[in-house]
């Protein structure tokens, strides 16, 4: 392997490793849980990516077979990583929030969809699930 | 007909696609489990997403990727400098609205996602009419400046491409 290789590949690997430690330092060190999601949603997307490009040169360089894999996870990452940071923030929100009082009014004829699921034309997505109905 | 068996034919060529590339070969047998995979998939799934999105031209989609993914560098960087370097004290964390122009459920999925994912910002909630995103700042002492940057980056270029 050529040494210019070697050093991007590793490189791209220190700095991965750093922002991976530097989201889990994020989650210790922020207080409440909504700044705490910034840590995990923001720096590990650079420091996953980064280790997966590396994966990507090193098995392209050194062993000769091109994999399209690395790129694979990336795109699952970025498809999943705000799905879940939206269903903690929503979960959160329920338990701990005063709408009326924490929160800025939406500014529109609705409130906010965690408290007040009713949209514009009556449509109720809670009386669909009803475990008692049947 | 060919609506009733491919409700989605872009849904169908994208899972085509991913599964050629999952198992990273190109033969005969792989592309007709993807073939099958990518009829019987959108097939049972219809349900959930009876109308067809309309999606706008390569180019801007394109540019729109290329956008989020430097804003995800710089992101990264700034958040971590904020994590690294102030006292958490010091942090102004609030939470804006953004009232949307967007309509397409895909438009503000795709808004939404967007959001969460780059500088300093999460999105946590919809209003029930659609019309306005609640958004989390990590640290904002200009919270009608990162409504406008939102407006301006993402949802003017989103509104080219599904509508």
């Amino acid at each position: 392997m050529p040494f210019i290789a070697e050093l991007v590949i590793s490189v791209l690997i220190v700095i991965g490793g750093i922002f991976l430690l530097i989201g889990s330092y994020g989650m210790i060190k922020l207080r409440e849980l909504l700044p705490r999601l910034h840590a995990p949603t923001k720096s590990t997307t650079v420091g996953v990516g980064a280790i997966l490009i590396a994966s990507m040169l090193f098995f392209w360089i050194e062993r000769g077979h091109f994999t399209i894999h690395e790129l694979l996870i990336t795109l699952f990452l970025f498809l999943t990583a705000p799905i879940t940071a939206n269903l903690i923030a929503k979960a959160y929100l329920l338990r701990n929030v005063d709408p009326a009082k924490d929160l800025p009014p939406s500014g529109q004829g609705e409130g906010w969809a965690t408290f007040d699921p009713v949209g514009p034309d009556g449509y109720d997505p809670s009386e669909e699930y009803n475990p008692e109905k049947d | 007909m060919l609506k009733r068996y491919l409700p989605h034919p872009l849904l169908s060529l994208v899972l085509l696609v991913v599964w050629v590339l999952l198992v990273n070969e190109i033969s005969a047998g792989t592309v007709v489990f993807g073939a099958i995979l990518a009829i019987v998939i959108p097939l049972i799934t219809s349900n959930f997403w009876p109308a067809r999105p309309k999606i706008g031209n390569a180019f801007a989609i394109c540019e729109y990727g290329l956008i989020v993914l430097w804003d995800i560098l710089v992101a990264n960087v700034i958040v971590a400098g904020l994590i690294l370097f102030r006292k958490t004290e010091s942090l102004e964390s609030k939470c804006v609205v953004v009232p949307l122009d967007l309509t397409s459920p895909e438009a503000i999925t795709t808004l939404a996602g967007t959001i969460t994912m780059t500088p300093g910002t999460v999105t946590i909630d919809l209003s029930a009419d659609a019309k306005s995103l609640l958004v989390h700042c990590l640290h904002a002492p200009d919270p009608q400046g990162v409504v406008d940057d939102i407006k301006t980056r993402y949802e003017g270029r989103l509104k080219e491409i599904f509508e």
